[in-house]
C-alpha cells in the first residue's frame, strides 16, 4: 500500500455558507466561485462520490483525469493534487483530505457497464451515469452526454500494480472522512452519490455524503 | 500472405481520421523504435458513443492493453478487439501531447521557419480531425497510445518504458462496430527523450474472418463475452436479421 496523504482542515462547520446531505443514489450540481472550498464528507464510510468538474465559463472544457494524473505524474489524488481540465487549465486544488487517496481511473458506473461487469439483468438498476445525465438535463442545456468525461471517485481505492493489473480494493475511507477542494476558477461541480449494489467495495450498501461550502 | 485492402503510412507528427467498417483487421507496424500512436475511437453511426478508458480497464481488471483485451465504448459494447500483439503492452492512461508541452520539450518551431517540419502536437491534431468530423475538443476522451508502455509503481507514480517498442513491432485491432478512428502520430507525453521521435507508422486493413466460438477476445473474460453480446444485440436490432421476429 502506498503512503496515504492525510491533511486535516481548520474550517469550522458552523462557518460554512452551504450544508446539505446528498442521499445515496442521488445527484447534485452546483457552481463554485473562485476561492470557494467544497468539502465532501463520507458520512458512513466507503461510499463512492462520483464527481466531475467543469469550467463554468467554458463548460466544454471538462475535468480531465489524464491531464490531472499527468500534471503530477501519479495516478492517485490527495492533498496538493491540482484538478485540471482537458485543455490543462487548473480548475481546483485538493486542500485537505482525511481519507488519503482517491481514484480517477475507475470512472462511473452505467447501466451498460453494469451489464458488462456483472450481468445483463442489471440493466434496469440505478447507476451514476444516469444520475449525471439527469443532473445535466436539469441544470443547463449546454451540457450533454458529450461532456461526461471520466470522473473522480472520491473515497474509492483502485490500486494499479506495476505488472499492469487493476483491482477494486477495500476502501481506505471510514465514517466521517472528508476531502476538500478549492476552486481556482469559477467551476461547476457534478456529483453522483453512487447507487452501485453489485460491488463489495461499499459493502453493497450505498450511504449518504454531506457537502459543505466555505467562501475561502 | 493475404494482401491488404488498404494501407497508409502516417509520418511522424502526422494524423489521419476515417471510418473503418466492422469486420476488418487494422494492423499497425512501427517503422522504427520508440513509436507512439495516439488513437481515439468513436462509433461511426452514433458519434456520442466513444471509447471509454475506465469502462475498458475496470471490466477487464487491467491497467494495460494487449491481445485478448477489447476496447469498449461507453455503451458497454466492443468497438474493437486486440487480436494480435507483438509487444504485450499498450497504454491508455497517459494521454496526448499539448502544443505547450511540445514547444517546451522539443523547442519552439514555426511554419515560417520549418514549413512542413513544423512539429505537431496531439492536441492540435485531435482538434483538427474532431472538427473535420463534426465533433469538437469537448469530445476528447482518454486516448489509446499504441506502442507505449507506462506502468505505475506502488506509490502510483507513472513510468514510461523507453526501450519498449522496437522497429517492426505490430499490433492488430479487429473492428467489431463501424468505427471512426482518429490517429495522431505524436509523442507520448511521458517519453523523456527531448528529441522529437521520427517514427512513421504503417496501417494496413484486411478483411477479417467471422468471429468464431473460440475467439480469444470473446473468451478472455466473462465480461468480454457480455460486451460482445451487447454489440451483437445492437447489430441484430439494426439489421433485417431473420432472428428478429415481430408478431
Amino acid at each position: 500500500m502506498a503512503v496515504l496523504n492525510y491533511t486535516e482542515s481548520s474550517r469550522k462547520v458552523e462557518e460554512a455558507i452551504y450544508d446539505r446531505v446528498i442521499p445515496s443514489g442521488e445527484g447534485w450540481m452546483h457552481e463554485l466561485e473562485p476561492g470557494q472550498v467544497l468539502r465532501i464528507v463520507d458520512l458512513e464510510g466507503n461510499q463512492a462520490a462520483d464527481t466531475l468538474f467543469y469550467h463554468a465559463e467554458d463548460p466544454e472544457d471538462h475535468y480531465s483525469a489524464v491531464a490531472t494524473m499527468l500534471g503530477q505524474k501519479n495516478i492517485y489524488l490527495s492533498t496538493g493534487t491540482v484538478l485540471r481540465s482537458e485543455s490543462n487549465k487548473e480548475l481546483l486544488k485538493i486542500v485537505a483530505d482525511t481519507c488519503g487517496r482517491h481514484d480517477t481511473l475507475g470512472g462511473a458506473c452505467s447501466a451498460q457497464s453494469n451489464t458488462v461487469r456483472y450481468a445483463h439483468d442489471t440493466l434496469p438498476m440505478h447507476n451514476c451515469r444516469d444520475t449525471f445525465m439527469l443532473q445535466l438535463s436539469k441544470y443547463d442545456e449546454r451540457y450533454t452526454k458529450r461532456d461526461l468525461a471520466p470522473n473522480i471517485n472520491f473515497f474509492m481505492n483502485v490500486p494499479v500494480t506495476s505488472d499492469g493489473g487493476l483491482t477494486f480494493a477495500d476502501g481506505v475511507s471510514a465514517p466521517g472522512r472528508y476531502v476538500e477542494v478549492q476552486s481556482i476558477v469559477k467551476t461547476v461541480a457534478l456529483i453522483s452519490n453512487c447507487p452501485q449494489l453489485n460491488n463489495p467495495c461499499n459493502a453493497y450498501n450505498p450511504t449518504p455524503v454531506r457537502v459543505l461550502i466555505w467562501d475561502k | 500472405m493475404i494482401n491488404s485492402i488498404w494501407n497508409k503510412t502516417i509520418p511522424a507528427g502526422g494524423k489521419w481520421s476515417g471510418t473503418i467498417g466492422k469486420g476488418k483487421l487494422v494492423k499497425f507496424t512501427a517503422l522504427g523504435k520508440g513509436a507512439n500512436l495516439s488513437t481515439i475511437m468513436y462509433h461511426a453511426n452514433q458519434l456520442t458513443e466513444r471509447y471509454n478508458m475506465p469502462d475498458t480497464l475496470k471490466a477487464q481488471h487491467t491497467s494495460h492493453l494487449t491481445k485478448g483485451h477489447v476496447l469498449m465504448s461507453d455503451n458497454g459494447r466492443v468497438l474493437t478487439s486486440i487480436v494480435e500483439d507483438s509487444l504485450g503492452w499498450h497504454d491508455s492512461i497517459s494521454g496526448y501531447t499539448s502544443r505547450k508541452e511540445t514547444d517546451e520539450k522539443y523547442g519552439i518551431t514555426t511554419y515560417q521557419e520549418l514549413r512542413n517540419n513544423w512539429l505537431r502536437s496531439g492536441e492540435e491534431n485531435f482538434a483538427v480531425e474532431l472538427v473535420r468530423n463534426g465533433l469538437g475538443v469537448r469530445d476528447i476522451v482518454p486516448v489509446l497510445n499504441l506502442f507505449s508502455k507506462v506502468f505505475c509503481d506502488e506509490n502510483g507514480d507513472m513510468h514510461y518504458v523507453e526501450d519498449h517498442c522496437q522497429e517492426g513491432a505490430t499490433v492488430t485491432l479487429r473492428t467489431e462496430m463501424d468505427t471512426l478512428f482518429i490517429f495522431s502520430n505524436t509523442p507520448n507525453p511521458l517519453d523523456p527523450r527531448n528529441e522529437y521521435p521520427s517514427v512513421p507508422i504503417q496501417i494496413e486493413v484486411f478483411n477479417a474472418e467471422p468471429v468464431k466460438d473460440d475467439d480469444v477476445c470473446v473468451n478472455f473474460r466473462p465480461e468480454n463475452r457480455r460486451a460482445f453480446e451487447n454489440t451483437w444485440e445492437y447489430h441484430t436490432l439494426l439489421s433485417d436479421s431473420k432472428s428478429v421476429v415481430l408478431k
